[in-house]
């Protein structure tokens, strides 16, 4: 009776496990969806910053017109005059995902916005995301550490500061798709089937269409691969998971336009290749030597060397002189970047440009994942113990994404699932072999009281024996707990040690063989859970307060506490539903290429340039243009059929993200393009300002005067808040240009393009600048600008 | 028989007041016969600022009836854009007939821009009623003057007179000139009217009033008038024949706000689970003077005496009581400039678009607001419901050009009728929202030129069954129940295709394997069990020293070890037998070697301590003995429990 009642507990216990597994699980995806829900509580359901909202724009057109429309959608209302193919250049993962789950609402009559799915995109699979984690961890050190993954992933902070609701980027499907695609590797590497094999390659595909990332993985899962084999772990299973991934990879991710033929043409995927041959020469090495006598297969190792060193010689002289023959190496400059962190600074300032692009700070390093960082070191050591495939990949990859986020602050995003799977293998390890003490001197306990002394002293001694095990075992929680034990321990210890060694001779031996059970005294265990506890506790209250706090801002609405209660800047907004409802549907709007998508996504005006930073030269006009004087800068923007020009101003309310700040970048983007342009004329002494000590070429140009035109009037010193002084020229008047419209607190300015004089007869018009007039429209009028 | 004087007033000047004259020229008259639809016209008309007036002189008297009017006085209100003409008027019947209806004439310029008319009939003692008004074509009349006819309550004797107020409001008929000023200007509009009151009848005595909200720029001095403030009276005239006409042109500031909404959509969406969602979707503009030379933020905020005097910056909507879930947005987002007050009686709502209106500006937004259903809803005869809402726009003083009224009520209504107090365009459409399925019945009511006066009840009757209402979440259930039911069929089916292939015999060994693992693991549950017997034995005996029942105790525990150990036998075999359970058996081996090795210490143990107790030797001595076997015993135990738990994890 008793027995079947322990039989019937266990299986129940299972059944209760699993059951409190799923619910964990689904609690665990709440919570990553509804930590990201900040956003939308402290200010509203909007899109945030600027690329979601070329994004959100593509997956309006895609709802609207359809898939086959979307391939082929030309934009005439971006890089005028040259427009863009969107179609082509888009990573259309998160599109097609949102346009996809839009259309599945729609379908069943539920009436969703696109807006609203747009918005929500990114905390749902956030959600996806922490499970994706969890059976990732799963694979590589069970279930428990699954659950502890997964829950530190749903609130880790670098992840959160881009998939809040809102942020509707590619990296917010991108994570996802990235931890699946090493989940669906992990899972055929320890099973070695073709089902999932054939599922990671259309995991891949789909990492493929969500973001450029992508090239992470294909470079990753190959240095694993010949990790493996180079340290003797070549096995079938591995030959299963590598094999299918690159033929069945590189195949559909041949089918992304955007990528094309680059997936067998550029340099970032040449390390698969290569690994793909290597790999198929250590199966065929394996294969002879299974059919061969050691003896011939000497033979043959040598006849093989030879020729086969001479062939690989030829091959790689050819692939390096085809390499070597490209400008690049083959390697675009993202990715060059990455390999030489001063590479951008140097030759693209377009790149070094976007803050995102800059190296990580130390604090950033503690804001974005804060306790993970002291936690990561004792996952390693726990992935080595023991070493097996999974737990290899998993410190190979965390090794690397250390590395890329070093070199970038946005690939911060790739070292946080990492990170985590790390610290979740740690915790669970610890609180496994913490819990486990507790509960063995629990039940000792309840024995004691049963049968009094003898078993005492056999307690404390077993518990002394294995401290010392446990303290090199477990380096993060010992060291607390030590800390208690050690008052306590430390003078016993000596006195025990003796007896160890005399009463259990045989004991050390079976505990270096099989992991025989670690125990700490009560104390010490109990301490360290519940210093363990704290530690998830405050890891719990940065993550809630980071996504509350810094991650939250949508950055187009901003919002001020003053004395007074919130104040709230929506001038972003103000412009640009201004343009969109009182200006001719094809006038172009000219403005430094931050604002260029949130400019045809809000107002639906045609931009000359925008974030898709893809024709320098372009960008470089515009930034010629801001740093020219009045004259030439009309002469540049009319010949681009400039209507209106819009600048961010931030010297009223003290905004620091606005063009003057910006300004430099213009100079050195334009001078990088148009020589007369030079960044010396417009520092002093090597510094950059704008008040009486700024030089003439300075204060003369566009981008001053439109900033700062009549701000004089506003206080009578002209006192510029951001910089924190006065500006130079206080009193001017434009000649060229009209102010349109002026935001609520003078964020955005526009102005309008004055049309060109009358000619005015018998005076003919001087022209100051020399400039030389080309046709710039075959059959058009004939312009004056200087830069073509 | 009829003659025509025409004549057209022209401004001309820009800074000086206009000189307004008079002169004769040939008339031509458009065929748009109907009141409403004049629009397009009617801007026209403004952009040229040109206007035609159409002076009808004397008219041959039709002896159609001998009514004459004793007394008409007009008072025209200027101050918002919206016009309105409160024409009181005293009709007596000199004819030998009686009369049942008294005609209204307007000139076509001036009845193309009749957004509404109402007539009220005071009868002295008892209150006021409303008198139906409606648009005829009566022959033998003058074809260029748009009539309306109200029908009496009672027909008018001979010699009797009735009075009656007629309020007609006129849209568009304030022309901003100049047509294009700066911001720091302010709004100059021109009004122009017939100095007497157009009526197909005699008119004995009469005066005309406007009431003009500023300054005024000139206006016609003839041939009487007189300035108080801001009233200009013109009259009293007497004796005027029919259809007399004389122009008078006033020009004055009006910087009051010309909201014109150029499309608005209310959409009003009935739940039956007691909510009505109304939804309104506007496009407004600036329908004064046009803004020229851009708008300077710096003169807006700080020169309040040239802060753009003809913009408006706040509108005010007036929603019903108890409205709540406010909210006020655009396609890019919510708005965050308003505010929100609310009382029992009503609650008001005012809201600041993105950007200050200036002349020519647009902007579009959405208000949307939900209301308690039993605030609307009624019960009517026959078992049908009946929404009662009202028609017209919240915002104050805002002309709407289109405006749409749709009702959305719940999936399954049937029967639908609609009452309105005004002719609209009536048609149907079906909207599908919230897991509907055939949809639900829209009713769509289409009107132009609607003004505040048209903020009346209007009703929609249906019928709706109580059941459909559980329809929806019925199906969410019944979905719901479905999904799990197939995943339970999906967990206990086995869907291999090939029952012989090498991975599913596999599948199958491997399951047998588990099965056997499982097994194993409750036989040395039972060991453990047994173990705990043994130790349990040991406690009595030191408690109360039985030799004997402990003897027992370890005999029993013997037989049983015997026993376990002939149930183990076959079952390792067979895991030994499998490929599959290569992996797990060095385990369980161990575990079989551990275990014996733990019989034979508890065993010996047992045996110690019963040879102490019968050699009687002291508790401490026993201990001693027993000690070190006591301590590996502990180890074993936890050796095999952490065994079985990694066992069990497979």
């Amino acid at each position: 009776m008793a027995q079947s009642k322990v039989e019937g507990s266990s299986s129940l216990r299972h059944a209760f496990g699993g059951v409190l597994s799923v619910f964990i699980l689904l609690l665990i995806g709440v919570v990553a969806f509804s930590i990201r829900l900040f956003s939308v509580i402290k200010y509203e359901s909007v899109i945030h910053e600027f690329d979601p909202y070329f994004n959100y724009r593509v997956t309006q057109f895609l709802s609207k017109n359809g898939i086959y429309e979307f391939w082929n959608w030309f934009d005439d209302r971006t890089w005028y005059p040259l427009g863009r193919v969107i179609g082509g250049t888009v990573y259309p993962g998160l599109t097609l995902t949102a346009g996809t789950m839009w259309k599945l609402a729609n379908s069943l009559n539920i009436p969703l916005s696109v807006e609203t799915v747009c918005v929500f995109t990114a905390p749902i699979f956030s959600a996806f995301a922490a499970w994706a984690t969890y059976l990732l961890t799963k694979e590589v050190k069970g279930p428990g550490a699954g659950i502890t993954a997964a829950a530190i992933l749903a609130m880790v902070p670098s992840y959160i500061s881009r998939s809040v609701a809102g942020s509707y980027d590619n990296e917010a499907v991108a994570i996802f798709a990235l931890i699946f695609t090493f989940y669906l590797y992990i899972k055929t590497l320890n099973t070695g089937s073709l089902f999932y094999a054939t599922l990671n390659s259309l995991a891949y595909f789909y990492m493929v269409c969500s973001w450029g990332g992508y090239t992470f993985i294909i470079n990753l899962i190959p240095m694993h691969v010949l990790l493996c084999i180079v340290t003797g772990r070549y096995s079938s299973r591995l030959y299963i998971a590598y094999a299918p991934l690159v033929v069945l990879g590189t195949l559909l991710a041949a089918l992304v336009p955007v990528v094309g033929f680059n997936a067998v043409m550029t340099s970032e995927h040449f390390g698969s290749f290569l690994v793909f041959i290597i790999i198929h020469v250590v199966a065929l090495v394996y294969y002879i030597k299974g059919i061969l006598t050691p003896r011939l297969f000497k033979v043959a190792t040598t006849l093989v060397l030879t020729v086969g060193v001479a062939v690989c010689a030829v091959v790689v002289a050819i692939l390096i002189a085809l390499v070597a023959s490209s400008p690049t190496k083959g390697w675009s400059g993202r990715s060059l970047s990455l390999l030489d962190p001063t590479y951008a600074s140097k030759y693209i300032p377009i790149i070094a440009s976007v803050s995102e692009h800059q190296p990580p700070t130390w604090p950033s390093y503690f804001m974005d994942i804060n306790v993970l960082a002291f936690l990561v070191p004792a996952g390693i050591v726990a992935c080595f113990l023991p070493l097996s495939d999974a737990s290899s990949f998993a410190v190979l990859y965390l090794v690397t994404s250390v590395y890329f986020s070093g070199v970038m602050v946005r690939l911060m995003l790739v070292l946080a699932p990492a990170a985590c799977i790390m610290s979740g293998i740690a915790l669970s390890e610890a609180f496994g072999v913490l819990t486990r003490s507790i509960k063995f001197h629990i039940t000792k306990y309840f024995e004691c009281s049963h049968t009094e002394a003898p078993a005492k002293s056999g307690e404390s001694t077993s518990a002394e024996s294995s401290a010392p095990l446990e303290n090199m075992m477990k380096s993060d929680t010992t060291e607390k707990s030590e800390v208690v034990k050690k008052e306590k321990v430390s003078r016993r210890k000596q006195k025990k040690e003796k007896e160890l060694t005399e009463n259990a001779p045989v004991k050390p031996v079976s505990a270096k063989k099989e992991k025989r059970p670690l125990v700490l005294p009560l104390e010490a265990s109990i301490v360290s859970v519940f210093l363990l506890i704290v530690l998830g506790g405050l890891y719990v209250l940065h993550c809630v307060w980071a996504a509350a706090e810094a991650y939250s801002a949508p950055s187009i609405v901003l919002t001020s506490h003053s004395h007074d209660g919130l104040h709230v800047f929506d001038d972003f907004r103000e412009a640009y539903a201004w343009l969109r409802h009182n200006t001719e549907v094809d006038d172009k709007v000219a403005s430094w290429w931050d604002y260029g998508y949130q400019t045809t996504a809000m107002a639906n005006r045609t931009v000359i340039v925008d974030n898709n930073t893809w024709n320098n030269t372009h960008i470089a006009t515009v930034g010629t243009a801001m740093s020219s004087p009045e004259k030439a800068a009309w002469e540049i923007f009319n010949s681009l059929d400039v209507k209106y020009v819009l600048v961010v101003f931030g010297g009223l309310v003290g905004y620091p993200s606005d063009d003057i700040n910006k300004f430099l970048w213009m100079v050195r983007i334009g001078g990088g393009v148009f020589p007369h342009i030079k960044e010396a004329d417009y520092l002093r002494d090597g510094q950059y300002r704008v008040d009486a000590h700024a030089t003439p070429t300075m204060l003369n140009c566009l981008m001053y005067k439109l900033s700062y035109y009549r701000f004089v009037e506003t206080d009578g010193k002209g006192f510029d808040r951001v910089r924190r002084y006065e500006i130079g020229k206080k009193h001017f008047k434009l000649t060229h240009f009209e102010e349109v419209f002026t935001t609520h607190h003078w964020m955005v300015r526009i102005y309008k393009l004055k049309p060109q004089k009358n000619r005015i007869r018998g005076k003919s018009r001087k022209s100051k600048l020399g400039t030389k007039s080309t046709s710039s429209k075959p059959g058009g009028v004939t312009r004056k600008n200087p830069w073509n | 028989m009829i003659c025509f004087t025409a004549s057209a007033a022209r401004c001309s000047g820009n800074e000086s007041s206009p000189e307004i004259f008079c002169q004769p020229v040939s008339l031509s008259i458009d065929s748009t016969p109907t009141p409403i639809d004049h629009r397009s016209d009617a801007m026209e008309r403004r952009l040229q600022f040109t206007f035609v007036l159409v002076c009808l002189g004397l008219l041959s008297s039709t002896a159609r009836s001998d009514l004459v009017i004793s007394k008409a006085e007009r008072f025209v209100d200027l101050n918002s854009h919206i016009v309105r003409v409160l024409s009181s008027l005293k009709v007596e019947n000199e004819g030998p007939d009686d009369v049942s209806e008294v005609l209204l004439a307007f000139p076509d310029a001036q009845a193309k821009n009749l957004a509404a008319i109402r007539t009220f009939y005071s009868d002295g003692k008892k209150g006021g009623s409303v008198l139906p008004t409606e648009p005829i074509e009566p022959k033998g009349m003058p074809s260029d003057v748009t009539y309306y006819s109200i029908t009496l309550p009672k027909k008018l004797g001979k010699g009797k007179t009735v009075s009656l107020d007629v309020l007609s409001v006129f849209s568009h008929s304030l022309k901003p000139f100049p047509e294009e000023i700066t911001q720091a200007e302010s709004q100059l509009v021109v009004y122009t009217d017939n100095m007497y009151f157009t009526s197909p009848y005699p008119v004995k005595y009469q005066s005309l009033v406007f009431k003009l909200p500023g300054r005024v720029e000139s206006y016609t001095k003839y041939p009487k008038v007189e300035l108080v403030k801001s009233d200009l009276r013109y009259g009293p005239f007497e004796m005027q024949p029919a259809f007399s006409y004389s122009p008078v042109v006033v020009h004055f500031e009006n910087n009051n706000p010309f909201a014109v909404a150029n499309e608005l959509v209310r959409e009003i969406e009935i739940s039956h689970w007691g909510n009505v969602r109304v939804t309104e979707q506007y496009t407004i503009s600036h329908g004064g003077a046009s803004l020229k030379n851009g708008f300077s933020r710096i003169e807006y905020q700080a020169r309040p005496y040239m802060r753009g005097a003809s913009s408006f910056r706040i509108l005010v909507a007036r929603l019903p009581p108890r409205a709540h879930s406010v909210y006020y947005r655009d396609e890019i987002g919510n708005i965050s400039t308003s505010h929100l007050w609310g009382d029992s009686q009503r609650t008001q709502l005012e809201i600041e678009p993105r950007f200050p209106i200036f002349g020519g500006w647009k902007t579009t937004f959405t208000i949307g607001y939900s209301l308690p259903l039993h605030d609307f809803l009624f019960e009517a005869d026959g078992g049908k419901r009946v929404l009662n809402m009202t028609f017209g726009c919240p915002l104050d003083e805002v002309l709407v050009e289109k405006h749409i009224v749709k009702v959305v009520l719940p999936e399954g209504s049937k029967d639908i009728t609609v009452a309105t107090l005004f002719p609209t365009k009536q048609s149907e459409d079906v909207k599908y929202s919230h897991l509907d399925i055939v949809g639900r019945p829209v009713v769509v009511l289409e009107k132009d030129n609607v003004v505040p006066e048209h903020n009346l009840y209007f009703q929609v009757y249906y019928k709706f069954n109580n059941i459909s209402l559980l329809s929806e979440p019925m199906m969410l259930i019944v979905g719901l129940f479905l999904l799990f039911v197939a995943c339970i069929v999906y967990m206990h089916t086995d869907l291999a295709i090939s029952k012989t292939s090498s991975s599913y015999l596999e599948k199958l060994q491997w399951e047998e394997v588990q099965a056997t693992v499982q097994q194993i693991k409750k036989i040395f549950d039972q060991y453990l069990a047994v173990h705990d017997k043994l130790e349990s034995s040991l406690r009595d005996l030191s408690r109360n020293g039985d030799v004997q029942s402990c003897k027992a105790a370890r005999k029993a525990a013997d037989a049983q070890f015997k026993e376990l150990a002939k149930e183990l036998k076959p079952l390792l075999t067979f895991l030994q037998s499998c490929s599959q359970a290569s992996s797990i058996l060095p385990k369980i081996e161990e575990l079989v070697t551990k275990e014996k090795e733990m019989q034979e210490k508890e065993m010996a143990k047992h045996t110690t301590v019963v040879d102490c107790f019968e050699k009687k030797l002291g508790g401490k001595d026993i201990e001693s003995r027993i000690a070190s076997q006591q301590q590996k015993l502990a180890s074993l135990k936890q050796e095999v429990e952490s065994l079985l738990d990694s066992i069990s994890e497979i």
